[in-house]
């Protein structure tokens, strides 16, 4: 492993230097099986019915989790809307105090909390330790600032709470969508019922934890873990005056239609294949790193993925082989290993979607790069990084969301072809520009139809910037004072 | 010669980087392979006024010993002795025979506000004295003022006049101030020395500072000449080396430069034919770890040899 600890005699060592293992060993506690959280406390699912989460690094079980049904998911809202009332009516600086608790407690619990979101989600300790955690924290911080500010935030206007809201949040940032979904609407007077994914519920059910040691009144948020079903009792609920949802595409389609005619509010924030758009011009190995970020960033499993990149055709060759020498560096590994890069897969049946597609690459002529460097864990899992070359805007994986570390390359020789081909797509969520002209930056960025617009960087997250999506990649905004805006009626 | 493209440097994403290799965890063995390693990379420095052959000695023998006292496994002597040119002789007397190279510096260092006969007088007479590496400084006035070919060519008399022995190019970055300079410089000067003949791998370095400026070298800057260098080899296949110095003090920073060297050029440039620190103070701080690391002690810094 290590020719330099063993010939240390010699002047010349032979190169070499490998990292040794780096476990993350706080240690996190978690019950055996868990209830759902309603009206302050955990209870016994009344559909009797349970599931268990698993670590997709390991395949080993980490809890049994209670799938709640229409029942649970009835008692949840009627908790949510006693316990509203109340809550609108206190005053809005105290509503404040309970989010600022909320923020201090995830602070300082963040490593056991990022610990557990990488054991059961599969991502890197590195991004939970330093993106998930901090992020949530902050959206905390930001809205419980807003709590008593709303006025402020809608000059001229009365904002008021709009009852309860039915949250629906994925599987690729468990606790940091919670809080993006919750924050806002507590400051708002609203009050919750969150229905995390059925891969990822144990950072919520620990988010439960901490509502409970920080004293927030009963009913004000209610967790009810589930899968698809119990998400569309929640959203069919009538005492459900919002939906707010984080997801697929396709279900984000299903909420929709469901909502139509009910009078519930709706934001959804879906699917994307947002482009990356590298110039010429551009600092190529900083844009380089940019395309690490953006395509294989927890494993790719983000709806802003990069997962389209656009190179000016004069400079393809050169990114390219950029790009793969700098892929040889990732780590692919534990999760829990501070210096892995890229994690675990987050469940057998996205790795069978993840691989469906880049088989239908391969079919379809592409030419794919990977690095096979260390063998694979046995255990769990897993795809390597890689990327695409020879991808035409008709391939499959040029045009669908593949959500995982897989990225499509494709050329453009003049920026309206550029521009052209990046909105060529039915979706809008988020794009990238890369080049060292400012005014191009300017010009290309207000043409294209995407919600959020990076310029020479990529996966820029703040909680007083709003997120979100233009056609298919959703409509509504969280963050900043647009996300309040969605919480709120005049 | 083909003008190189150029490439700009984004400073934002470029600082975000050199961050990120920070933030790897180098324990256990890796941290001791790590800093053994270091060590043997180590360019040992004096360069003051009042140098005197005594001090000269002292530090010949701490090149060839890094540690004096009991260790299971001895500590591997460092990779050159740097000196002024009146010290050669003394240093060369000394290192003959134990795999420790001397390294002069020369070229009107550190300024390099001389005329060039002097300056290639300068080199020569260091060769001459047993210098087998040559520490030079660039032209920072020419380069500065955009005379950018006047700064090749005197990299390329330089080269030639160096005879056999290798090559490091200063920059002096904390007087180019901006990346976008660095790289440039950085690109400058390896096309220079390639334009001149066949280069072999470690033949000639680029390093980032005379110890003399503040900043001297830091970590974004380091990988921006990193980023030169590896693209050099892209196109070329051949390996420059690459020495940041001054400002580098601690074994935790110097770990932090190694992951940087590893993720950016790959494993075959963690030697000391292809890296180099160039320091003074560093040198008893990666003893301190070694030994912490070993007997799970710390020791006084009275308990190592000052030179």
């Amino acid at each position: 492993m290590n020719p330099t600890a063993s010939d240390t005699n010699e002047h010349h060592t032979s190169p070499g230097w490998d990292y040794s293992p780096a476990p993350e060993r706080t240690p996190v506690e978690l019950d055996e099986s868990y209830g759902l959280f309603i009206d302050g406390a955990f209870r016994a699912p009344k559909s009797r019915k349970r599931f268990d989460s698993i670590n997709p690094a390991t395949e080993q079980t980490l809890a049994s989790v209670a799938e709640g049904g229409a029942k649970d998911v009835d008692d949840a809202v009627q908790a949510a809307k006693a316990a509203q009332g109340p809550w609108a009516r206190l005053k809005p600086s105290e509503r404040a105090k309970y989010l600022y608790r909320i923020a201090r407690r995830i602070q300082e619990r963040a490593r056991e909390l990022a610990v557990l979101e990488s054991m059961d989600g599969g991502k890197p300790i590195k991004e939970s330790r330093d993106v998930d955690l901090p992020l949530a924290a902050q959206h905390f911080f930001y809205h419980a600032g807003w709590a008593d500010k709303l006025a402020y935030a809608f000059p001229g206007r009365t904002p008021r709470p709009l009852g309860v809201c039915g949250q629906i949040i994925p599987w690729n940032f468990p606790l940091l969508m919670a809080a993006w979904k919750l924050a806002p609407a507590l400051a708002c007077g609203n009050t919750c019922v969150l229905k995390p994914a059925e891969t990822t519920s144990l950072t919520a059910l620990k988010l439960a934890e901490i509502l409970r040691e920080i004293d927030l009144p009963p009913g004000v948020v209610n967790i009810v873990t589930g899968a698809g079903e119990t998400g569309a009792a929640l959203a069919g609920h009538p005492d459900v005056k919002k939906i707010a949802f984080t997801g697929s595409t396709e279900v984000g389609k299903v909420l929709a239609r469901s909502a139509a005619g009910t009078g519930k509010r709706l934001t959804l924030e879906l699917g994307g294949k947002s482009p990356n758009i590298i110039f010429a011009d551009a600092a190529i190995d900083q844009a380089v790193e940019g395309i690490v970020s953006s395509i294989w960033f927890n494993q790719g499993h983000v709806c802003c993925a990069g997962s389209r990149l656009f190179v000016e055709e004069s400079i393809v060759d050169e990114v390219v082989d950029k790009l793969r020498h700098r892929m040889q560096s990732l780590r692919v590994g534990d999760p829990l290993d501070k210096n892995t890069d890229v994690g675990a897969i987050n469940s057998a049946e996205q790795l069978r979607t993840i691989e469906r597609y880049v088989d239908a690459g391969e079919h379809e002529g592409a030419i794919m790069h990977e690095v096979s460097a260390d063998p694979l864990p046995t255990k769990g899992f897993w795809h390597r990084p890689c990327f695409f070359t020879g991808v035409q805007p008709s391939h499959l994986i040029a045009r669908e969301e593949i959500f995982g570390p897989v990225l499509s390359v494709m050329t453009f020789r003049t920026p309206e072809e550029a521009l052209t081909r990046a909105n060529n797509t039915p979706y809008g969520l988020a794009a990238g520009i890369w080049t060292n002209t400012g005014a191009k930056i300017f010009e290309i960025a207000r043409k294209l139809d995407a919600g959020v617009v990076w310029c020479n960087t990529y996966n820029k997250f703040d909680a007083a910037s709003p997120f979100g999506g233009f056609k298919e990649s959703g409509f509504g905004r969280e963050g900043g004072r647009h996300g309040l805006k969605s919480y709120v009626k005049f | 010669m083909q003008p190189s493209r150029n490439h700009p440097v984004d400073s934002v994403m470029v600082r975000q980087r050199a961050a990120s290799f920070t933030s790897r965890s180098i324990k256990t063995e890796a941290k001791l392979a790590g800093i053994r390693l270091a060590i043997s990379m180590l360019d040992l420095t004096t360069l003051e006024g009042k140098d005197s052959p005594e001090k000269v000695r002292a530090l010949c023998r701490k090149a060839v010993r890094p540690y004096e006292g009991p260790i299971d496994h001895p500590v591997p002597p460092v990779a050159a002795v740097c000196v002024y040119p009146s010290h050669v002789r003394t240093a060369a007397k000394m290192l003959t025979g134990t795999g420790v190279h001397v390294a002069s510096v020369a070229t009107g260092f550190p300024s390099g506000q001389y005329p060039l006969e002097v300056r290639l007088r300068d080199v020569t007479a260091a060769v001459e004295s047993g210098a087998d590496e040559i520490d030079m400084v660039i032209n920072r006035g020419a380069f500065l003022s955009g005379r950018h070919g006047e700064v090749a060519e005197e990299i390329r008399q330089v080269w030639q006049a160096c005879d056999g022995a290798h090559l490091k190019i200063i920059l002096e970055t904390g007087e180019l101030e901006t990346y976008d300079n660095v790289r440039r410089a950085s690109d400058l000067a390896i096309e220079a020395v390639d334009s001149a003949g066949v280069l072999q791998d470690g033949d000639v370095f680029i390093k980032t500072s005379t110890g003399k400026i503040s900043p001297a070298a830091t970590m974004p800057v380091t990988l921006v000449m990193l980023e030169a260098i590896r693209d050099h080899f892209l196109s070329t296949g051949v390996r420059i080396g690459m020495k940041p110095a001054g400002g580098i003090r601690t074994a935790k920073s110097a770990l932090h430069y190694l992951v940087m060297v590893k993720e950016t050029l790959g494993d075959e440039w963690l030697t000391p034919d292809l890296f180099r620190f160039g320091a003074s103070s560093l040198t008893n701080d990666l003893l301190r770890q070694l030994l912490k690391g070993l007997t799970g002690r710390y020791m006084a810094m009275h308990d190592f040899s000052e030179a």
